[in-house]
């Protein structure tokens, strides 16, 4: 389609805010025409069409397809972040690349991963499960006999409490999404929902709380609020139709929709209800936010509504003025997305972004809004709803109320937890895109 | 044995009834293996803060700070100060600001952590390997660290429980309609 059609179609729905963007219904109406007036961000446009010949490709037999598919090689660049990538004694972070990937579903490869001491080789056939503590009758279960079980396959996010957790820097580092949003990926889960085999055992009517328990070498375990794991809590064992990938718990991972990362416990042995918390370093030190003052946050369990622009984002520059989609996840342990805001001039003016169907619970949702960019500089910023009214909290909002780092942090390092706030993106002239505050 | 899809449907969308109800759930297989808490011993690791979980044994300070130099100073600091791995005593008023190291002394609430995380995880490369008396002697040696007991006094399951942290009173519960 040439460019004359196009812009007939986006003129006639208008402007819906300020500095370009377009109401997100162009694309709908638009539908390929638009689709195919969309100038992508790294690939240059030819003055002119070449004159099209035959293929070096096409001109034989391609390789068989192997047991089991690998990507292009033209795409092996997109890949994880780590930050210790030879296993030193101290805990290991894999970031998902945000910025390189579309729709919801995060492939298993790329879905982030954070272990404390790495991922334990277990052989499926001798792990058990045991169920114990306060239950008529402590069980225990095989994998062979979980896969007799009813499931259910649920789509959802998992995300670490200290995903975001540059954002408490004074000065925004100068970062990707990958590296400020890396921990954070969306899966569709199979598996036995918790509360089945809780029943099997026998809940006693004393217990309110349970621990679940890994086999990684240091045994991590949170404790959970019994009402959770009956509400929700799943025992995931596939992850996007396939077996759960050892850094996400092979052969069987404890599933808290929406709930803190760390208490999605992976590589799952041992669940013992408890009619108080077991008070584990990882509740009682770790995933304890300090507020300012010095007192502390303890039993931070959600993940609360967040979203941020993957495309444009740093990285991805700009290449000519001309019409852009802006794309991006959002998510809330508390439902459904309801809503998302998109700004390009730094937050004064907001236009609504489509979002893709479908919107399901506690998952990703991607947003989408087309978006004309003269040239000029801009500032993009996202802000979502959830079905429950929350709304992300502006950064000052978030400052007020919980401080921030009282010097500049490393990439790596987790000055504090829970950040939800926006993620603001400058373009320059130059079409280059660098994270900042606005 | 093969129900209706339906059928099916209906008892899964019935699953939370079920579980109000006080019916065990029928629909299961129900392929669950009874075991005896005696045969579980070996995972019952958990410490909880009201001591239940406290084996036999006892260590004090002096112990500990035999076995640590051993096992423990190379990543932790001879003293507790910290190495290619987290200090284990000092540390600054939380008053500092939000990004304030965390220890022992200035943000552990309860000293039943100390010997959970102590037994279940360390050291790093033999977790699970300290005697019981070794994880006591160990956390006494921490405590005296971080100035919160004595060098005399003994740790066991009694007087372990009634240490009182420095920090104890510092947290906020962030959702307390979901914390029971
Ligand atoms: C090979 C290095 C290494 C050795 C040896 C080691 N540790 Fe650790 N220890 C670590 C690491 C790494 C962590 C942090 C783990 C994490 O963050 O998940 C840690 C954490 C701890 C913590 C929690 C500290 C905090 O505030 O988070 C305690 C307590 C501890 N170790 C005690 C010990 C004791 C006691 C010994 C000796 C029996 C020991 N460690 C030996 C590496 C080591």
């Amino acid at each position: 389609m040439n460019k004359k059609d196009s812009t007939r179609v986006w003129k006639d729905l208008g402007p819906a805010a300020e500095n370009g963007l377009f109401d997100r219904r162009a694309f709908f109406k638009g539908g390929s025409v638009l689709a195919a007036a969309i100038t992508g961000y790294t690939i240059a446009k030819p003055l002119q069409a070449q004159t099209l010949s035959d293929d070096p490709w096409s001109g034989s037999a391609g390789t068989p397809s192997g047991p089991y598919e690998t990507r292009s090689r033209f795409e092996n660049d997109v890949v994880r972040t780590m930050t210790n990538p030879n296993g030193e004694p101290r805990s290991q972070q894999s970031r998902t690349p945000h910025h390189m990937l579309d729709g919801t579903f995060t492939p298993n490869g790329l879905h982030f991963v954070i272990s404390r001491s790495g991922s334990p080789d277990i052989d499926p056939e001798q792990h058990r499960l045991v169920i114990h503590g306060l239950v008529k009758q402590p069980l225990v279960f095989t994998l062979e006999s979980l896969m007799r079980y009813p499931m259910v396959s649920r789509m959802h996010f998992v995300e670490c409490g200290g995903n975001s957790a540059p954002m408490w820097s004074p000065e925004p580092l100068d970062a990707d999404v990958q590296g400020l949003h890396g921990y954070v990926s969306c899966a569709e889960w199979s598996g036995v929902m918790l509360s089945t085999l809780l029943e099997e055992a026998g809940i006693d009517p004393t217990a309110k709380w349970l621990i679940a328990e890994g086999s990684d070498s240091l045994a991590l375990h949170r404790s959970i609020p019994l009402s959770k794991a009956l509400d929700d809590a799943m025992i995931a064992l596939y992850q996007n139709g396939e077996k759960l990938m050892p850094g996400n718990g092979y052969p069987m991972r404890l599933l808290v929709p929406g709930w803190e990362g760390n208490m999605n416990v992976k590589w799952l042995r041992r669940i013992e209800l408890l009619d108080q918390p077991a008070m584990s370093i990882y509740e009682a030190r770790t995933y304890a936010p300090i507020l300012p003052g010095g007192k502390a946050y303890q039993f931070y369990f959600l993940q609360e509504v967040k979203s941020f622009i993957t495309r444009p984002s740093p990285g991805l520059s700009m290449n000519g003025q001309g019409l852009y989609e802006i794309s991006g996840v959002a998510y809330s342990a508390n439902g459904r997305i309801s809503k998302v805001l998109v700004s390009a001039d730094g937050g004064q003016t907001w236009a609504e972004a489509a979002l893709q169907e479908p919107v399901l619970s506690k998952a990703f949702t991607r947003f989408r809004i087309p978006w004309q960019w003269d040239g000029g500089p801009a500032v993009l910023q996202s802000r979502a709803w959830d079905e429950a009214g929350h709304v992300q909290p502006t950064r000052s909002e978030i400052v007020a109320a919980r401080g921030e780092a009282s010097r500049v942090p490393s990439l790596n390092g987790f000055p504090s937890q829970h950040y939800n706030g926006p993620t603001s993106w400058q373009i320059d002239q130059a079409g280059e895109v660098k994270h900042v505050y606005a | 044995m093969f129900m209706r899809n339906a059928e099916y449907l209906a008892i899964l969308a019935a699953g939370l009834f079920f579980l109000a109800s006080t019916n065990s759930y029928t629909q299961t297989p129900n392929l669950g293996m009874p075991i005896d808490e005696q045969d579980i011993a070996a995972w019952d690791i958990d410490i909880l803060p009201d001591g239940t979980g406290l084996p036999l044994g006892q260590g004090t300070a002096g112990e500990g700070k035999i076995i640590y130099e051993q096992k423990c100073a190379v990543c932790h600091g001879v003293n507790g100060e910290g190495g290619i791995s987290p200090a284990l005593a000092g540390g600054d008023p939380l008053s500092n600001g939000i990004d304030t190291g965390k220890t022992i002394g200035n943000f552990w609430p309860y000293a039943t952590t100390i010997f959970d995380y102590t037994r279940r995880a360390m050291p790093w490369f033999a977790p699970r390997t300290l005697t019981d008396n070794e994880v006591y002697s160990l956390t006494a040696y921490l405590l005296v660290l971080n100035d919160i007991i004595n060098e005399e006094v003994v740790m066991n399951a009694n007087t372990l429980p009634e240490v009182r942290m420095p920090n104890r009173d510092g947290f906020i519960v962030r959702f307390p309609e979901r914390t029971p």
